[in-house]
């Protein structure tokens, strides 16, 4: 459907692939059969090699913060461990419970795992390329998208006919829709500093530096982004609101029935929304494709111009890896509070929905309302529209106010990252020696003399 | 290659909207008949969920992006879930249903397709004063200013029909504990045990 | 005689109308042979999707620019109504759950009460 916008849209300029492939804009039927080439190739692949990389990284991760190594002998430092996985899961039995809704059952991971696939159509990877960027409604699609695989996940636990498992389901969509709240408010709030869903239009307007990333903006955003974080953590169903698969509780919540390559789509439906989330807050909050000094707005800019077409498919190239370096980052933060913290109980998790975050996000709302009604804000495209770095010339434009708050923040910002950064590497370092042995010991050969024995 | 592609059918935008909008209308139209007959209630829900999303679909064909967008938020994803919990809490067993009589299914289906009848004829004997489909992009931001423009009043009147039926609801679904409960829990529990169970 | 003049090629008005009808039917036909509460309002829900179509397929196929710029009164009808539509299955499902609570039972049959 979001192909067809771009096609009834007549009398388009033809985009960066359509001119470096086909030298103009091919008819209708290649595009077409083009489009879904490359779903099924570049996008399932990618998707599929994103979940395989976070589920060994999640390894990894648990086994460094718990003194230990994670996986190590499949591949060089264990990364081939999910091919391993995945081929074990593939060859298992196929197991359908007796007195399950047979139907349902089979359908449910396929309902679970479509709506993540289906929200990565939309993330900005890079300014050329989005699969649509016209889709004016980018953001809230992602969102409204994600709700739906609440049924999968639902349905998943009615229909395997076990207790233990609809207490899961039943758990996960009590929290998951309470949490779309928050979520969809304080996406509201930075959609209100930006003023446009669409993500493309996002990524362009925070080419310009690290200040003039939006989560910069005012900080009312900077205090939407981590409520945000926490909302999506519960949507997520992550830890330390992972109760719907809370392993030590109810086996593995609303997928205990589930084996081999059925479970395996609940897994990668986990790790594909996780991506997802971490690239809504990379595309809304942190700049998207952007680095940290302007310079793709800045030769974005140059080479549009120019017509330099290689050029700008090697920027494209660069920023689609800075926005996948950064949804990782925030993966790597959902990771590590997930082996950090304890579980609370399901009461507490609604507490905290519904007490805590609905009212800060509320609060956080009506304070950015006010903020952008009393300061003037700069609108416009960096690099386009005016030069970022000139700074007397934002005070000569009269936008001291906004340009005060967005250094002060991005340095606050830069601040806390290098802070966090450098007590990662340290924990990591001084770690070292308090992990367990990699080789096998030493076979005892004689009794050790301290050794008490019966006598 | 071009040779190839020269003897396929012709693809015109008109073609490809075309062909999008069967697949919809059928995915939302067969769910919509599956709603009716299914027997088992998970299962009409599960109809209910795909003649939903076959709408939002029709809404993206009909250039109301964002009205899509909140028809799966709201709609699929929360109208549903509602009613599924409905269906958790109030049934005995994943396998439960009711029969209706073979008499009131007769008289309804006959109702039914008389309804259906006379609307079909009535839709294609009506001329409309409709012209072709813009081709152009509804921006999101002018319903933005129409919801808080023309349309103020029953937008601030609907958030407080919201507020008013969130504590109803609230209120309604607390319910009352049964008569012969009552009394053998009060003299061993403390008023906050009584009050959870 | 009446087909003649719709064509399957382009998509017309009278396509959405036709399948608003569809829908329409089926919510009827459901609210009129469940015996099941929560069934009953899975059809309401169905009619108020097909009223939905209706209103936002009018709106697209009508004249593009009112007084003020685009005219877009059939897709904001069309919130207000999926809006009170949550609202109202909400407040079903509260009183359902009173009798379920009540008669044990979630069939309307049961409902009798108010009979003789």
């Amino acid at each position: 459907m979001a192909m067809t916008m771009s096609i009834l849209a007549q009398a388009d300029q033809p985009t960066l692939f359509q001119r470096l492939v086909f030298d103009g804009t091919p008819s209708l039927l290649v595009q077409l059969i083009y489009g879904f080439a490359l779903c099924a190739t570049v996008f399932l692949g990618g998707v599929s090699l994103i979940a395989m990389f976070s589920i060994w990284w999640e390894r990894k991760v648990a086994g460094h913060i718990q003194s230990r190594l994670g996986p190590n002998r499949v591949g060089p430092i264990g990364l081939l461990q999910s091919l391993a996985d995945g081929a074990k899961l593939i060859l298992k039995e196929d197991l359908v419970p007796k007195d399950a809704d047979k139907l349902l059952f089979r359908l449910a991971p396929y309902l679970a795992f479509a709506p993540a696939f289906a929200a990565f159509l939309a993330l900005p990877f890079g300014p050329d390329f989005t699969f649509e960027p016209r889709l004016s409604v980018g953001v809230f699609w992602i969102l409204a998208i994600l709700s739906v695989e609440i049924m999968g996940v639902i349905l998943a636990g009615w229909a395997s006919n076990n207790k233990w498992s609809v207490y899961g389901a039943m758990r996960e969509a009590c929290q998951m829709v309470s949490y779309e709240i928050p979520l969809g408010i304080s996406i509201i709030v930075g959609i209100m500093a930006a003023g446009t869903l669409n993500l493309v239009q996002l990524g362009h307007m925070q080419g310009g530096g690290i200040h003039t990333w939006l989560i910069y903006r005012n900080p009312f955003v900077f205090l939407a982004f981590f409520s945000y974080f926490v909302a999506s953590l519960a949507s997520n169903k992550r830890a330390p609101f992972d109760l719907p698969e809370s392993e030590s509780e109810l086996v593995a919540g609303f997928h205990t029935e589930y084996s081999g390559l059925r479970f395996s789509f609940f897994f990668f439906a986990e790790y594909a929304a996780m991506f997802v989330v971490g690239g809504i807050q990379a595309a809304l909050f942190l700049g998207g494709w952007n680095d940290p000094f302007g310079l793709i707005g800045y030769f974005y800019r140059e080479w549009t111009i120019a017509e330099n077409w290689m050029g700008l498919f090697v920027l494209n190239v660069i920023g689609a890896g800075i926005f996948v370096i950064k949804a990782m980052g925030i993966i790597f933060v959902q990771m590590w509070l997930r082996w950090t913290l304890p579980r609370p109980r399901i009461d507490q998790v609604l507490y905290a929905c519904v007490k805590v975050l609905l009212p800060m996000s509320c609060v956080l709302l009506l304070g950015a309302a006010v903020w952008q009604w009393l300061i003037i804000e700069r609108a416009g495209i960096p690099w386009r529209d005016y030069n970022p770095w000139n700074f007397a010339e934002w005070v000569r434009a009269g936008l001291t106010g906004t340009l005060v708050t967005q250094v002060i923040l991005s340095l606050v910002g830069i601040a806390g990252f290098t802070a966090t950064v450098m007590w990662v590497l340290y924990a990591a370092a001084s770690g070292r020696n308090i992990k367990q042995r990699l080789t096998d010991p030493d076979p005892i050969v004689q009794v050790p003399a301290n050794l008490a024995t019966a006598k | 290659m071009n040779a190839i592609f020269a003897q396929l059918p012709e693809v015109t935008p008109d073609n490809v909207s075309a062909a999008l909008f069967y697949l919809f209308a059928i995915m939302s139209g067969a769910s919509a008949i599956g709603v009716a007959i299914s027997r088992n209630i998970v299962r009409t829900a599960v109809c209910l969920l795909f003649t939903l999303v076959g709408v939002a679909g029709l809404y993206f064909l009909l250039h109301a992006e964002f009205l899509a967008a909140v028809q799966l938020v709201v709609y699929a994803g929360g109208t549903l879930i509602l009613i599924i919990f409905g269906v958790m809490l109030t049934s005995k067993s994943p396998f439960s249903r009711f029969e209706p009589k073979l008499a009131e299914v007769i008289i309804a289906v006959s109702i039914a397709s008389i309804l259906l009848f006379a609307l079909f004829i009535g839709i294609a004997r009506t001329t409309f004063a409709s012209n072709p489909i813009e081709t152009g992009i509804y921006p999101v931001d002018r319903l933005g200013q129409v919801l808080l423009g023309d349309y103020l009043i029953p937008f601030e009147v609907v958030s407080v029909l919201l507020l008013v039926v969130m504590i109803g609801a609230a209120y309604l679904a607390k319910g009352r504990k049964r008569e012969e409960d009552e009394t053998s829990k009060t003299t061993t529990m403390s008023r906050r045990a009584r009050e959870w169970s | 005689m009446m087909l003649a003049e719709i064509s399957f090629g382009v998509i017309g008005l009278q396509h959405y109308l036709f399948l608003g009808a569809v829908l329409f039917v089926s919510g009827l036909l459901t609210i009129l042979v469940k015996r099941n509460a929560i069934g009953i309002l899975m059809g309401v829900e169905l009619i108020l999707n097909a009223a939905n179509v209706n209103l936002v397929a009018f709106n697209a196929f009508s004249h593009g620019s009112g007084a003020g710029g685009l005219r877009l009164d059939g897709q904001v009808f069309a919130i207000f109504v999926i809006v009170l539509a949550a609202a109202e299955a909400a407040v079903a499902l509260a009183i359902f759950l009173n009798f379920y609570n009540n008669f044990s039972t979630i069939d309307v049959e049961r409902a009798q009460n108010l009979k003789g």
